[in-house]
């Protein structure tokens, strides 16, 4: 890590910001610019989860009451803005934010960084239940059910930008997101980052050359509670509402979901994660009630078979890749697909026929529509049809998953022996 | 006097049936150094298990064949998802055990739908045991108490006094000495994890018909049995059982009072300007704070004894 500078990392940033400014040009629909904006937000968060997880390997918990208090705090401030009590420009909001989710660090921090692996993985959990437990004895502050709602539109508009239109929230998460990215990345590059990596892989050698992990942990987790509090504030500018949901344990579990789908081992996995883990959440939400346990399900399979998230299976690939031997696994890997794909068609089927009688038949009658088929969820064919479809793909991919195994083996074996030589 | 009674009789139930939970998943974390997220999960299919069964069957096969389910699905999470994550750490042990109580929660929702369902007490039980005072105490609530003492009374002999006991003692230390032996140690785990797993799903069908069935039942015990096991001592069974026994009493005796910070200081002859932007807090009465109570309990016992009451080992 001697390269403090590279052309190689500077395009890869300059490519992530191309990426960031073109994005909502391209995809114009309506709902386009408000997801962008969700997954900037959920870049940050899972990013500075991943400070944690990834790089200290403290598993938390309760990440998100970091988010939800910088969030309630920059509410507050905001709506202080609103009356003119407050001055403070609103582009500059999350650092108040930040600040918030740096204060709550530090106490929290201290209470549960004397614990790593499972205890602390305990603690983080009981402290989240304490505050969420809190936010509903505190109505004024924490604003009951409703939550605190606000106006970003206050002040004066500096240089025509209101943030009225969200096309220009979207500007300043993009731009509060890519800021916070280079100064995540910039920290792991610092002596503290490299103290974490030791402390999650070996703390006894780490006190051994004289560093206190307690320390390292606890500063690490003050950092991440100042990044996740930016997010929060920019939660609050983007939906002008905020309510105490988002600093339960859900919200906690979903950003641990986003972090370990994406690949915790890598800097960039929680990126993949949050954009991925965003846009199935909306999308699928469109199609189906049932997403949440989709969502379940892919987090098992996932932690199962590839534990290093998708970030791992990139970086599995890429010595084969560069020794021109994709080409080899192409056909298991589309084989295994193919009979993935019939076993979700069976495992669907079912789920959606489930969800069909417990939910919608009361209503609309047994008869519903699925892959564009008519059919009556009360009578006994669906079912055995979908049935024998799970069944049969299930085979299937048994079948084909040792082609997979053996193939890539042969390939691995192989792109070795090529760099070997 | 017949209201602390009553009260302490309800805490005694309660904390024994929180000892049910936090025994299994203190054996299985002693164990394999797991904890188990899914194990309240195992709770709530224990008492929805127990409501199909027992509208088909009645009450008591249900009470027999719930727990034997449950105990059937831990074995094969044992089986098939913790032993082929074991070799990645346990972050994604951990992790497993996290998303298989999202799934299961979800599951319920599919199968079962998001509102509590009517799984009652027995008819045959429906009666009062005794009365205190005024106050009928009902048999059920003796009942349950008596479940928990037999388990506790089991658990205990079978620990102590049977050949398997002994094993399962001797794999909590010695795992690759048993192993040598000649001990089927995974099958060991496997079993450990299934008696857990029958154990929570035992607590849920005696606690889900004298409290509630629904979807959230398993978040809402599970983080409090968490609180058990941290606040007694990670991997200790005494310490478990004291703390179970402290919080249930913590939460059943919380949220019968009504006294705030703001009694407290008219007491002691303490002023307090009703403006005070503080007011809310010293307005907060010990029964609108008896949620926060056991975590703070469990924070306050990290400050003190960062090991818990009985525990062993330091994180």
């Amino acid at each position: 890590m001697s390269v403090m500078f590279s052309w190689r990392r500077l395009l890869v940033w300059a490519a992530t910001a191309a990426v960031m400014i073109v994005a909502p040009l391209v995809f114009t629909q309506g709902f386009a610019v408000s997801m962008l904006s969700q997954m900037g937000i959920a870049i940050i968060f899972a990013l500075s989860y991943n400070m944690l997880l990834g790089q200290t390997g403290m598993l938390s918990f309760g990440h998100a009451v970091y988010f939800g208090l910088g969030a309630f705090f920059s509410a507050h401030a905001l709506n202080a803005i609103g009356a003119g009590t407050f001055g403070w420009p609103v582009s500059l909001l999350p650092l108040i934010g930040g600040v918030a989710g740096l204060v709550f660090g530090v106490i929290f921090g201290y209470v549960t960084t004397k614990h790593s692996g499972t205890p602390f993985a305990m603690i983080s959990l009981g402290i989240a239940e304490m505050v969420a437990a809190c936010s509903l004895m505190f109505p004024s502050f924490f604003g009951g059910e409703g939550g605190i709602s606000t106006d970003r539109v206050v002040g004066e508009a500096v240089m025509g930008i209101t943030f009225g239109p969200s096309l220009q929230v979207y500007y300043l998460i993009a731009a509060w997101c890519f800021v916070c990215m280079i100064a995540m990345f910039a920290l792991t590059q610092t002596p503290l980052g490299r103290m974490a990596n030791a402390v999650r892989d070996n703390p006894e050698r780490a006190r051994f050359v004289g560093y206190n992990p307690t320390r390292v942990r606890f500063l690490m987790l003050s950092l991440a509670g100042f990044f996740a509090g930016i997010a929060g504030a920019l939660e609050v500018i983007n939906f002008e509402l905020i309510t105490a949901e988002r600093l339960g344990t859900v919200a906690s579990g979903n950003v641990l979901l986003m972090a370990f789908i994406g690949g915790i081992g890598h800097f960039y996995g929680p990126i993949i994660g949050a954009v991925l883990v965003t846009f199935l959440q909306s999308a699928l939400s469109n199609y189906t009630q049932a997403w949440l346990l989709y969502f379940g399900l892919f987090f098992l399979v996932m932690i199962l078979f590839a534990p290093g998230g998708i970030a791992s299976l990139i970086t599995l690939h890429k010595p084969v890749v560069q020794t021109r031997m994709l080409g080899r696994l192409a056909l298991p890997y589309v084989a295994a697909a193919a009979s993935a794909a019939v076993l979700m068609l069976g495992l669907v089927a079912l789920v959606e026929m489930l969800y069909h009688i417990e939910t919608k038949a009361e209503q609309v009658g047994t008869v519903m529509s699925l892959f564009g088929r008519q059919l009556d969820a009360a009578t006994a064919q669906p079912w055995i049809v979908a049935a024998i479809i799970l069944i049969a793909g299930g085979g299937l991919l048994a079948f084909v998953g040792r082609f997979v195994r053996s193939a890539w083996n042969d390939v691995t074996v192989a792109a070795n022996q090529a760099k070997g030589a | 006097m017949e209201f602390f009674l009553v009260t302490l009789l309800n805490s005694l139930s309660y904390g024994l049936l929180l000892f049910m939970l936090s025994s299994g998943l203190t054996l299985i974390f002693s164990m394999m150094g797991v904890l188990n997220f899914a194990h309240a999960s195992f709770y709530m299919l224990g008492a929805y298990f127990a409501y199909q069964t027992s509208r088909y069957v009645g009450f008591w096969p249900a009470l027999v064949i719930a727990p034997l389910a449950v105990a059937a699905l831990g074995a094969l999470t044992e089986r098939y998802g913790l032993r082929t994550v074991h070799k990645y750490g346990h972050v994604a042990e951990l992790l497993f055990t996290f998303g298989l109580a999202y799934t299961i929660e979800e599951v319920v929702h599919l199968i079962w739908g998001r509102a509590p369902v009517p799984y009652r007490i027995p008819e045959i039980l429906e009666f009062s045991a005794f009365s205190i005072y005024s106050t009928q105490y009902p048999a059920y609530r003796v009942f349950m108490m008596l479940v928990s003492v037999a388990m506790l009374v089991g658990l205990y002999l079978v620990l102590t006094r049977s050949r398997i006991g002994m094993i399962i003692q001797a794999s909590l230390t010695h795992p690759d000495m048993v192993q040598a032996l000649g001990h089927n140690v995974p099958r060991v785990f496997m079993l450990v994890f299934a008696g857990g797993a029958a154990l929570a799903g035992l607590a849920g069908v005696i606690g889900g018909n004298a409290f509630v069935t629904d979807p959230g039942m398993a978040v809402s015990v599970g983080t409090i049995v968490f609180v058990v096991v941290v606040f007694g001592g990670m991997g200790s069974l005494a310490g478990a059982f004291i703390a179970s026994l402290i919080i249930g009493a913590v939460q059943t005796f919380s949220v019968a009072f009504d006294y705030s910070l703001l009694t407290l200081f008219g007491s002691i002859g303490i002023k307090v300007n009703p403006d005070s932007g503080w007011m809310e807090l010293w307005k907060v009465t010990i029964a609108q704070a008896a949620p926060v109570l056991p975590y703070l309990l469990m924070v306050a016992m990290l400050i003190v004894r960062p090991k818990g009451l009985m525990g062993t080992r330091e994180g």
